[in-house]
């Protein structure tokens, strides 16, 4: 409640008073990045927060091998702008260890075997605190989990039995072994990401804006047909239509929406008209009606 | 556009869940797929209706047993505001929660049911209210369709419930009293056809036009978090203080004191990001360098120099609500986390507990147990930079953390 300061005024405050927190708390924290709005914003931020020393968090990719090449360019190109240093964790490497075993048949993807990868990469970087850029109004799980979020030894949530978090006090005391993701933009919505991005003038990946591209259909969803990550049934045509992502995940998870938006102002007239969640476009939360809670405990983003 | 923080308080039967879901859903917050989602559920459980409390349930133990166990964050906007609803559970840890849900909120919207009026638990929540220093309550009178829509019903819970918060002593500035049937939409978004009788403005209405307080000129607390120092070669001697103000305003030219140890010093820069300020306000998160090479670290709190400036002490009292099962203990030592600080702490006495429905002080009490209320007393091993939480709190706030590094109380210093 600011008399004077905008919602997103009050939200980036918000967000770099917790980002300090994060330095000031933790020994080796990470950004989880993964090419996609939420952790360019937050990357953005933690840029704000130190300026004008470099952000002290290492950026973490978890890399399905299923991307677009967009990402990929993005990602290397803001590291470099940054002077920051890029930890990548593949999960193709998971998979030729034995780790996890890669999903079979149409429906196919590496969304879930990223949270091995994942867990992985942060036990080997010793990081005591993964930043992420989850939201708290993108799924009904998320609604109802802390800012600093605890995870016991094996990576676990709890939702059941989260630590209280009251006022902007956040609690960062943990045993050996354990970590913590911490959520800075877990009051931000889609469109105040977007607005934060034009207000700021922040560069995205083209991925966002809209783009001729090979697709198909599947049930009722548009995914891409290149690149060719995504088995396709005989019957699943592909056609080239005007699209952009609205969530940038691995590609076989990444829906992608028919639109006529080529800038940011366009795509925030779009997200003001849609009556379609986000993740309403992510193969991944179809699965069951607790599906993000299920991989959430498990150690998932 | 500016932010607002409500949380909401009602019991299971009060309709607080179907309140929610019809705020969203008749501000078209809800799309199409939640809604989808919400209906089939509905129909999988065999209830009639669409069950708009299945929109905030969002663990699958909560939309098994259909009910609440957490606190849920909950967001929209309309043209004039952006909102966000802490909405906090019925039954089970009531308490904690509630205080949990309204640490953070401007506002609480507290839930009657116009067939019961006034019970032990608008008390409760009245009292959490005020202890948490929330400064507008909102009384939404629900199910007036079960009462005829009878505009005595709704007279008398308005003066019932101005005496209870006179008898009990609450401190609550701004009191709203609105009419309404959430399940039908009355009085929610929309305003009521059907209650002719009032004619003040709509729940959403309420929220969007009530006035912020003025942003205080005085009383500017900058807690420090966060010392950076580049050491580049572009800023080889750059040292600045981050943090987010508590408080009141600070320009370039300011003359700050720093607390613990009050030595002052100029304003040289402000910043956010590369860009240079010449004045910031609260809430925002700047970073301050100074004129003087002086040692602060985190921990330490920027004021403005003259006579408004933080208490220091090691012994004081705080009203603390215990969150957990394993006691809180006098004479037990515990971690306080207090703004930017961290001290340890001993409980020396507890003074009295609140029996939170009565508001009878009960005092010879060495414990307290989960949702207990009391004023106790502490004392911590270095001295506390505070303000009391009446008058700020951000500075005013602290929590108890255990051996076992949980958060086991919420404290606001008196």
């Amino acid at each position: 409640m600011s008399k004077t300061l905008t919602h997103l005024k009050e939200l980036e405050a918000e967000s770099i008073y917790i980002l300090r927190e994060v330095a000031a708390q933790f020994e080796r924290p990470c950004i989880l990045f993964s090419g996609g709005k939420d952790s360019i914003v937050l990357t953005y931020l933690a840029w704000k927060a130190f300026y004008p020393a470099k952000i002290p968090f290492r950026l973490v990719h978890i890399d399905t091998g299923h991307n677009f090449p967009e990402t990929l360019t993005y990602r290397d190109e803001l590291v470099r702008k940054l002077g920051a240093d890029l930890v990548v964790g593949y999960v193709q490497e998971s998979i030729d260890k034995g780790k996890v075993r890669e999903e079979t048949g149409y429906n196919a993807s590496r969304n879930k075997l990223q949270t091995v990868t994942l867990l992985d990469t942060l036990a080997e970087g010793r990081f005591d605190a993964a930043i992420g850029g989850a939201r708290r109004d993108e799924e009904k799980a998320r609604a109802k989990e802390r800012i600093f979020s605890h995870r016991d030894e094996f990576g676990q949530w709890n939702p059941k039995n989260q630590r209280p978090e009251l006022w902007n006090i956040y609690n960062a005391k943990k045993d050996v072994g354990e970590h913590f993701r911490v959520f800075p933009i877990s009051n931000w919505t889609e469109m105040d990401v977007w607005q934060y991005i034009y207000q700021e003038g922040i560069e995205m990946p083209s991925l966002y804006f809209t783009h001729r591209r090979k697709v198909f259909q599947r049930d009722g969803q548009w995914l891409a047909a290149d690149p060719a990550f995504i088995p396709r049934r005989p019957e699943e045509e592909v056609v080239e239509m005007d699209v952009r992502c609205r969530t940038i995940g691995d590609v076989t998870c990444t829906g992608l929406t028919l639109s006529r938006a080529h800038s940011l102002e366009d795509i925030i007239a779009e997200i003001a008209a849609t009556r379609i969640t986000e993740r309403g476009g992510r193969a991944d939360d179809k699965r069951s009606e607790s599906a993000m809670e299920d991989r959430k405990k498990q150690g998932y983003f | 556009m500016q932010m607002l923080r409500f949380t909401t308080a009602g019991s299971v039967d009060d309709g607080k869940s179907t309140l929610i879901g019809r705020l969203l859903y008749d501000s078209k917050s809800i799309f199409e797929d939640q809604l989808e989602a919400v209906e089939e559920a509905s129909r999988s459980r065999g209830n009639e209706e669409v069950n708009l409390a299945l929109l905030t349930d969002g663990l699958r133990a909560e939309r098994e047993q259909g009910i609440t166990i957490d606190v849920a964050y909950r967001y929209f906007a309309t043209p004039r505001r952006k909102f966000i609803i802490a909405d906090t559970p019925g039954h089970i840890q009531y308490t904690r929660n509630m205080v949990t849900g309204a640490s953070t909120a401007d506002v609480a919207v507290i839930l009657v049911d116009a067939r019961h009026g006034i019970m032990e638990q608008t008390i409760r929540h009245s009292f959490i209210a005020s202890l948490l220093a929330i400064r507008e309550v909102v009384v939404a009178v629900n199910k007036m369709d079960l009462v005829d829509f009878s505009e005595e019903v709704f007279k008398g819970i308005v003066g019932d419930y101005h005496a209870m918060i006179e008898r009990f002593n609450l401190e609550i500035q701004h009191i709203t009293f609105i009419p309404m049937s959430a399940k039908d939409g009355d009085n929610v978004v929309n305003r009521s056809r059907r209650i002719p009788w009032y004619d003040g403005p709509s729940l959403l209405e309420h929220l969007e036009t009530l006035p912020f307080p003025e942003d205080p000129e005085d009383g500017t607390r900058l807690p420090v978090q966060y010392v950076i120092r580049p050491i580049s070669s572009k800023f080889p001697d750059f040292r600045g203080y981050a943090g987010q103000l508590a408080a009141g305003k600070l320009k370039v030219g300011d003359k700050v004191r720093v607390c613990p140890g009050g030595l002052c010093s100029e304003i040289t820069g402000l910043y956010l990001g590369d860009k240079e300020l010449s004045e910031a306000c609260a809430p925002q998160s700047v970073v301050v360098t100074l004129k003087d090479d002086i040692d602060i670290s985190r921990g330490n709190v920027l004021s403005l120099d003259g006579p408004d400036i933080p208490l220091e002490d090691q012994q004081f009292d705080v009203d603390i609500c215990w969150l957990r099962e394993q006691p809180l203990q006098v004479g037990r030592r515990y971690t306080l986390r207090h703004a930017t600080q961290e001290v340890t702490g001993i409980v020396k006495s507890i003074l009295y507990k609140i029996d939170i429905d009565t508001q009878e002080r009960r005092d010879g009490i060495d414990s307290l147990g989960m949702n207990d209320i009391a004023r106790i007393r502490i004392k911590t091993a270095e001295p506390l930079v505070y303000d009391p939480y009446r008058k700020n709190r951000v500075m005013g706030s602290l929590v108890f953390i255990d051996d076992n590094n949980d958060t086991v109380g919420a404290a606001m210093i008196r």
